[in-house]
Formats: structure tokens, sequence, C-alpha cells
């Protein structure tokens, strides 16, 4: 015996660490006593263990670290004696989880025990194999535990139907073993073995729908005689709760008939009966009495239709809502959510109860409320709930105000009846809690207003109104901004005024002065102060007046340190100073919004139903197929440089940036509309972050129309081989010279397509003036989906590429693989090839597209080119 | 089901874990810092529940102690709030009118008396008696079992003491 590793008794280190006066104090009595008791375990040390192993339970519970106490348990449960075993399998279920190795060691031990002759042991054994075992221990176990449930002695037994439940849980397929010794316990009369057993049905029946047949079938008419018993049953001092005997059996015996009789008429006739003297019969002053009757009515609303018992019900939970105990009306607006789904009526008729709950002090019957009123709301009485919930608003605390928020814009969205009560609510909203407001709330706004064009006087001028008496509404001034750059000129001149508003007078440098506070705002952010920059930028050419004054906020932010604001800030000021002609056609006002598009982007994040009616859904006739993605994409792709864009992850960015939507793919290649030069170049101008202005605002449209020729034409000229051009590109009439270029470079691959034999030609795919992007395609045997593709890039200038990066984005049916290229470096007039692979879910069906993006520097310089690729032989 | 039990004192100090469902060491402090920190905070005459993680917490005090259990959303709150009685009502049998002292002490006993209550998160046992004679029994045979080994290292042990 070492006398040090005996350390202090139990009782000596608790009252140790509950002496320490700090904490530092407390973890070095921990420290000495955790070094003690591994002195020990090295020395297999056996008379302390059981002490040693309570000692390290409760240094566990403090939160210190104990995994070096785990192989103690193991050799405590495998000594003889009860006492250490009943330590080894406490700090067993204490010290270790269930996805922990040294678990699996115990095994063998557990069986021993199972098998053992005292009984306490056995139930030992039951209890830890219950609570932490792994789904091999169930496995391993399972025929022990079966056995054991016709044990003599009903505390085994019950502890055997428990442990089953843990063992069918891990092992489903199990289940089918424990159904028949499941039913033959339900017969029991011992309180302890009935309530296990009633237990391990419900579970059976959720894992197995042959157990749920079985027990509907065979057990349905026992358990509703057994509820009659209890409910009819004397008083018993054992099982008595306020005055109900064993409410638990009672609970549980209702939540298996509730999974027995959803679903089966005959099987909910049996329990009517019952159901309906338990929901008028049991007492409800008190906590357990509820406690039943909260369970009757789930079962109630959950098994087949019977008029008379949901009303029953429904009168109970009207009851349970006025109560004055705030745990009884959480469980009603609780359970009033699930009968919203069987009795939508019956609950609208306890509004006015629920609304009040929203304003609770209690914050889990506030947020349960709110769901709850969130269900209610429907086209009728949306403008009323609204109101009160916008009303609350103002008053809610911090907290409660994000999930407030979102509540009152998903509805509003959801249900607004016209345009202009939709624009009003979320104007409140913004004012009121502008920055608990999504970025996808606020950009929908924005695509509503710009879809109604009647209301863009109104909206514009509320706007403005609001940003002058609230400037921290972070969202709230974007909006605004936003709207006074592109309606500034409505705003100035009254146009569309509506009979309810109040007449106002604005002044164009009022205008400029609202956007100008946004920018200096110290408390604006990158975005904002971005939206700022570009709705100067459109005032300027709708107030010549104010155009000096403009620029020089705009040059303001040429010291920015931020360099997205510092480019737009001298690009802008270029653009005024040189390049006046092009202004009015490059700040015209935006296209208007795709609504569907944008919708469709948002997917599934917020239902969106605000009518989109009025506004015939245009696209924008750009080569950059991105019209829907216009609106938010490009105003943020201002700021996706630095930070990534909003509600986008890594890989959308790279589709945002470049653009590929899939639904626009389809879109009709011939231009519907005259192109909008100006547009076009501003759009562009937004989108591509990194391209040097004087090429952004040139030489971009020439890549553009080149992409849109692309676009237009390419379509028509799959197969062909020898058509002449111009006939091909006869319907569309601006197409200029790169297309014969393109159309050059695909003269030779005829041949190189009968000599590989394969049957898909190759292809230019990209052609600029400095560089050409050819193709060439193969395919796996047997793998039809698969195509492997051989891009070889050619220099076509006598200066060398450095850094040369090419990216590809396809939509989302198909799946791309990009292999290293063979250098990042072009010589000049050489050629480097890179391999990928993409993989068509939609074979046969959709032939592939690619929107390409090519990056390198030349003489130092960085060049961007992009395009799209949508003449793919048909059948890849 | 029961995912877990954790008994708190109004300090913040833990005084009982259980754990039904798998959660590593790392969750489990997770878990019991974060929850304390919503419960403890909770005024006197707010409901009982707690939505946390989309599981609920049902929780009740007792004196400094705050009992606490977590279910599923669709469990019967109600009725685990009887269940936490159920456990106070067997320890105070137990200990005699208990008090955050002895479960302090004799914390290995509080959870005897629990695993006679639960196994694998569900309710074992209705009745009281039937409990407390069952930890009783296990006492007493622990005693004898201790008697019997009278050996020459049980009385070190108590001469080390």
């Amino acid at each position: 015996m070492n006398p040090f590793s005996s350390g202090t008794r139990l009782r000596d280190m608790i009252r140790a660490i509950r002496s320490c006066k700090t904490a530092a104090e407390e973890r070095a009595v921990v420290r000495k006593e955790c070094a003690a008791i591994r002195a020990a375990i090295s020395e297999n040390d056996q008379d302390y263990r059981h002490r040693n192993l309570a000692k390290l339970m409760f240094i566990h519970m403090l939160g210190y670290p104990t995994h070096f106490g785990q192989m103690e348990c193991l050799k405590l449960i495998a000594s003889s004696g009860f006492p250490e075993k009943r330590i080894g399998y406490l700090a067993l279920m204490l010290l270790l989880d269930e996805r922990q190795e040294v678990l699996m060691l115990v095994t063998n031990s557990l069986k021993q025990d199972l098998n053992h002759s005292n009984q306490y042991i056995i139930g030992l054994a039951l209890c830890a194999l219950g609570n932490i075992c792994s789904a091999e221990m169930a496995r391993d176990l399972a025929p022990e535990v079966e056995r054991l449930l016709q044990f003599r002695d009903p505390n085994i037994r019950k502890k055997a139907a428990l442990c089953s439940i843990r063992i069918i849980k891990k092992v489903p397929d199990l289940a089918e073993n424990f159904i028949n010794p499941a039913a033959s316990l339900l017969r029991e009369k011992h309180h302890g073995v009935l309530i296990t057993a009633v237990q391990l049905c419900t579970d059976l029946c959720k894992v197995s729908s042959e157990a749920l047949e079985y027990f509907r079938e065979k057990c349905t008419e026992g358990l509703v005689k057994t509820l009659k018993d209890m409910a009819n049953s004397s008083y018993s001092p054992e099982y008595d709760v306020a005055g109900i005997t064993d409410p638990f059996l009672h609970i549980r015996l209702l939540k298996l008939l509730r999974i027995l009789g959803q679903g089966d008429p005959d099987a909910s006739d049996c329990m009517n009966d019952i159901l309906a003297q338990v929901a008028t019969k049991i007492e409800s002053n008190k906590n357990a009495g509820n406690a039943i009757l909260y369970e009757c009515v789930g079962t109630i609303m959950s098994i087949e239709d019977n008029g008379g018992l949901r009303v029953l019900a429904i009168n109970i939970l009207g009851r349970f809502l006025s109560n004055r105990d705030n745990n009884i009306r959480y469980v009603a607006l609780n359970m009033l959510m699930k009968a919203m789904t069987v009795d939508a009526q019956a609950v609208q008729r306890h509004r006015a109860t629920i609304l009040e709950c929203v304003k609770d002090s209690d914050a889990s019957i506030r947020k349960k409320a709110l769901d709850l009123v969130y269900l209610l709301v429907n086209e009728s009485n949306v403008k009323p709930l609204t109101k009160e919930l916008i009303g609350y608003l103002e008053a809610s605390d911090q907290e409660f105000k994000g999930v407030l928020t979102d509540k009152i814009c998903s509805l509003v969205e959801k249900f607004s009846p016209e345009k202009i009560w939709y624009i009003d609510q979320m104007l409140k909203v913004l004012s009121e809690a502008g920055s608990f407001v999504k970025d996808e709330v606020w950009h929908a706004l924005i695509v509503v207003i710009s879809n109604a064009s009647d209301l863009h006087g109104y909206s514009v001028r509320a706007l403005y109104r609001a940003s002058q008496t609230t400037t921290e509404q972070e969202s709230l001034v974007r909006v605004a901004v936003w709207c006074i750059g592109e309606y500034g000129d409505i705003l100035v001149n009254n146009v569309g005024m509506l009979d309810i508003e109040e007449p106002i007078t604005v002044t164009e440098s009022d205008a400029v002065d609202a956007v100008e506070v946004a920018i200096k705002r110290h408390t604006s952010d990158l975005t904002t102060k971005a939206m700022a920059l570009i709705a100067l930028l459109k005032l300027s050419s709708r107030f010549p007046s104010c155009s000096a004054r403009i620029k020089d906020i705009i040059l303001q932010n040429k010291q920015s340190f931020v360099l997205e604001l510092q480019q737009r800030s001298i690009e802008f000021n270029c653009i005024l100073q040189k390049h006046q002609n092009v202004r009015a056609a490059l700040v015209e006002r935006m296209p208007v919004l795709d609504e569907a598009t944008f919708s469709g982007r948002r997917a599934g994040s917020l239902p969106t139903s605000v009518s989109t009616s009025t506004g015939t859904a245009h696209n924008i006739p750009n080569g950059i197929a991105k019209p829907a993605a216009a609106p938010v994409a490009d105003l943020l792709d201002l700021s996706s440089d630095d930070a990534p864009a909003p509600s986008s992850s890594g890989g959308d960015f790279l589709q945002d940036l470049l653009g590929v939507d899939l639904s626009t793919a389809s879109a009709p290649p011939s231009a519907s509309q005259p192109p909008k030069g100006g547009t076009d170049v501003l759009l562009d101008l937004l989108s591509i972050g990194t391209s040097p202005p004087a090429q952004s605002s040139s030489s971009a449209s020439d890549i553009l129309s080149s992409i849109q020729d692309n676009t237009a034409s390419l379509a028509n000229l799959n197969g062909l081989t020898s058509l002449s051009p111009l006939s091909a590109n006869g319907n569309s009439p601006a197409s200029p010279a790169p297309v014969m270029d393109l159309l050059d470079g695909f003269g030779p691959s005829p041949q190189k397509n009968e000599e590989n034999g394969p049957a898909y030609p190759s292809l230019v795919a990209y052609e600029s003036s400095s560089l050409r992007m050819s193709f060439n395609f193969s395919k796996q045997p047997g793998n039809p989906q698969t195509t492997l593709i051989q891009a070889t890039f050619t220099n076509l200038s006598p200066n060398v590429y450095n850094d040369f990066l090419f990216q590809a984005a396809v939509p989302k049916f198909l799946q791309l693989h990009l292999d290293p290229a063979s250098s990042n470096t072009l010589p000049a007039n050489g050629s480097i090839s890179q391999s990928m692979k993409v993989t068509n879910s939609q074979h046969g069906k959709k032939s592939l597209v690619m929107r390409i993006r090519i990056a390198y520097k030349m003489n130092g310089k960085e060049v961007l080119e992009e395009g799209q690729v949508n003449n793919f032989p048909r059948d890849l | 089901m029961i995912h877990f039990v954790l008994l708190i004192s109004r300090q913040g100090k833990v005084r009982l874990t259980k754990w039904y469902s798998t959660y590593s060491q790392k969750e489990r402090t997770k878990v019991i810092r974060e929850l304390s920190g919503v419960i403890l905070t909770r005024g006197p005459k707010l409901c009982n529940f707690v939505e946390w993680r989309g599981l609920k917490v049902v929780y009740k005090r007792y004196a400094s102690l705050y009992f606490c259990m977590c279910i599923d959303p669709d469990g019967n709150e109600l009725e685990i709030l009887e269940i936490i009685h159920h456990y106070v009502e067997v320890l105070d049998r137990y200990f005699g009118s208990v008090c955050e002292l002895d479960l302090i002490y004799n914390f290995h006993k509080a959870y005897y008396i629990l695993d006679e209550i639960l196994i694998s998160g569900e309710l074992q046992e209705p009745g009281k008696r039937t409990i407390v004679r069952a930890v009783a029994a296990q006492d007493s045979l622990v005693e004898t079992v201790k008697e019997q080994t009278g050996s020459i290292s049980t009385i070190i042990a108590q001469a080390s003491k």
C-alpha cells in the first residue's frame, strides 16, 4: 500500500474543492488529486480504485479532463464484487460516450453480468446498456436482453424493456424480435413494467410498420381497457399524483393510442369513448391533470376525425389559452399550431388572444405565439395582423426584433394584396428595424419597385421622406439611395403623384444632399457607399445643374482606402470629364428587373408571390445572359471583389460573376428589343469588377457584341461546316466582324474530325484578337454522359502571356472537373492545353453550355476575357 | 425521449449530468455553458420551457438548484415537469428533506436514484416507494459486501482515513 497514492477520502476532496476561494486554487487541488489518481492507476492499485473513480466523476462534473480514468471503469466492472461494479458502471456512463472505442471492450463483461445470478448486477448491466450502448453492442447483446424481458423479477423486466428501446433505436432491424415479448408485457399489472412496455411498443411502432400493424390489430382494445381501468381506479397512494392515479401511465397510454389510431378509422373509433371520458373527467387545476389533458388533446387531433371530440379538444385549448399559468399557455399555443392543420377555422377564433401572447413578457411564449400568428395569416386578415405586428415592432426588445422582422417581411411578401401596400409595409419595417432586414428582402423590394412603373414616384418620395427622418437603418438608406439614383428626376418633378400623397417639394440639390449624407455617414458600409456612388453618377446626368457638385463628391472618394470606392471614384470622374457624349446613355434608367428569375434565385428561402402582372418581364438584350441576375448581382458585384456577395456561396459567386444562369441560357437568342447600348455598357461596367476602366468603357462593347453573336447565331451553326457565315447570321442584324473570325477558325476542324474518328467535331470555342481557344471532344466508352474536353489555347499576339488562368462555369445540370493547364505561361504564337471533364446529367435532353473566363498578364498588365460557349455539338 | 438531464446550481455549478443521447465531451461542455446562460437568466414568473437548437428544455427550480431535462420538440412538456418533481420527491424521501449539500457530497447516490427512474431517456418507474426500496436494497448489499470483506486492506484503509 502506497501511503501517497491513497490520497484523501472523497468527502475530504469535495470539501477541499468547495473551500477554494479562486478558480486557480480549485485547479491546484484538482491537479493534485488527478496526479494522485494517475499514480494509483499506474501502480494498479486495487483497494482504492472505486474511490478514485468516484473522485474522478466529481472532477469530471467540474469540467476537467478525466479520460485517463476510462480503463479503470472497465477494470472495476470486470471485478467480482457488487460495490465495485456499481461504481464502475456509473463511471462508465458518465465518463464515456458511445463513440469511444474503449466501450467495445466492455461488451464481454456486460454479457457476463446480464447472465449473473445476482439480479442487482443484472440491473446495473441493463441500465448501462440502455444508456450508452452502441449499434454493435446492441447487436451482440440483444438476445440476452430479449431473454430478460421474461425475467421473474419485475424490476428486471422493466429495465430490459427500456433497454430494448435503445437497442431497436440503434438497430431497427432487430425490432421484429421484440414485438411478441413486448405485447405480452402489456398484460402486466405492475405499473413499472406496464409503463415501460407501453413505451417499448410506442417505439417499436415508430421503427417498424409491421409492429404497428400487429399492435393495432391485437392490442388496441386491451390498451383502451387498461386506460379505462386506470381512469376509473380508486385512490392508490403509491402512484397518486395530485389526486390522479399514475399520470405517467395515462400519458404513455394516450401516446401509444395516438400512434395506433392515426390513419386507421376502426382503431380510432375504438378509442373515442375513453378519450371523451379522459377529456371531460380529468381535473385541470393541477399540472398533472393538465399534462394528461394536453396529451389527450394531442391524441384527439391526430386520430381519425370525430367532430364531437375535436370540439371538446379545441375547447380545452381555449381554456388553456386563458389560463394564468404561463406553462399552460405555452402548451396551448404549441398544440394550436398542430391544430391548424386539422381545423384552422377553430384556431382563428382565438386570434385575438394569440395576438396578445405575441406581446407577452415571456420570450418562449412570444416566439411560440409569433409562429402561430404566422400560420394564421391568410389573404383576408393579412392587413390587420400585419398592422398589429408592425405596431409591436416598435415596442419589442432588440433580441426579438430580428425574429419578428423576418416573419413580417415574409408575411408581407407572401400575402400582399397590392403593390402599394407591400411597399408601404416594407417601408415601415425598414424604418423601424432596417438593420434586421435580410439582404434578399430589400433586394426584393427594389425589384418590386422597379416593376411597378406607376409607383416609381410614390416610392421614391416616400423613401426620400423616410430617409430624412431615419438615418441609422442601413437597408432603408440603401433602398432610398438606389431609388433616388434611378428616379431622381421623378422625385424632383413630382411625377405620378397619387391622391393619397402629401405634396412635397424636393429640389435637385436636396436629392443630392440625401445621397451625400449616405456616402459621408461614418456608419455606412461599403455596399451603401458604393450604391451611393452609382446613384451620384446617375444623378449627374439627371440633374445637369448639380453636375459640378456631384463631381466634387465623387472625387472625395479618390483617396478612399477601399480599393473599390477609389477605383469607382476615378472611373466615374473620368466618365464625367471625358465622356460627356456617352454619359447620358450610360446612366440610363435600369431596365425593369425580372421578378420571376429573381425569386427563382432566392430558391426557397422565402416564397414570393408579389404580383408581377404589371410588367411584361423584359429580358435585357445584352449578350451577357444575365437579365435576371442583373438587379442584385450587378449592384453587388461592386463589392464582391472584396467581400463575397451575400446570400451566395463561393461556388455561386463565380456563377454570379460570370452570369451563368440556367433559366436565362434558354432565353430566345434573337433579341426582340433593340439593344440599349448605353445600358449594356453600364451593366458591363458594373459587373466586370477588375477590368481597367478604359477597356470597360470602350472595348468592352466589342467583347459584348462578340459574345452576343456567339449566343445569337452560333446556336444555329451547330453541325454546320460549310454554310456561308453571312446567311447564318442573316437574322441577327448587329453581327460584326468577330463572327467571321470565329468561322474562319472553324475551317480546319472538320479534317481533324475525320482523322480522329470521333463523332464530335472539334470547335473554336472562343476567339478574340489576342487569343483563340479550341475544344477537342472525346468520350469514354460506356459512359455517354461524360465528355472529355481538351482545350487548346493559342496566343495570337507577339507578346508572352503570364499567369494564364482559365476558369469555366456550367449550369447545375452539368458537372465540371478542370485539370491543371499544361503551363501557365503562353509563349508568343504558341499554345498550351488543358483538359477537363464534363458530366451531363441531362444527357440527350440538354446540350452543353459553358461560360468561360480567361485571365492573364500581358506585359505586366492584367487582361480579362469572358465569353460563353454554347455551340457544343448537340448530343454531348 | 429525454436527451439529457442537468442539475445546475444558481451559481452555474454543475451538480449532475446525465446524457441519454450521444454528445461528445466537447459538446457536453458547450451545451452546459449555453443552457446555463439561458436558463439562469430567466425571470421567476416565466414559463418553464426554453426552445433550444430545435429541441425543448424543460427546467424547474427547487431552492438553489435548477433541474433541467431536454426533450424532443413534440414531447409533453407538462409531463416532464412531473418527472422532475417525481425525481425531487424521491430524492427527498431518500435523503430526508434533501438539500444541495446532500447532492454535492453524495452525488453518486443522486445518480443511482436517477438510474432507477430513467433508462435510455424514458421513465422506468412511477412508484416512489419502489424506487427508494430498490436503491436502499442495493445500498445494503454494498454494506454487507463491505462487512464480509473485513480484510486487512479495509482495516488499513480505515486506519489511514
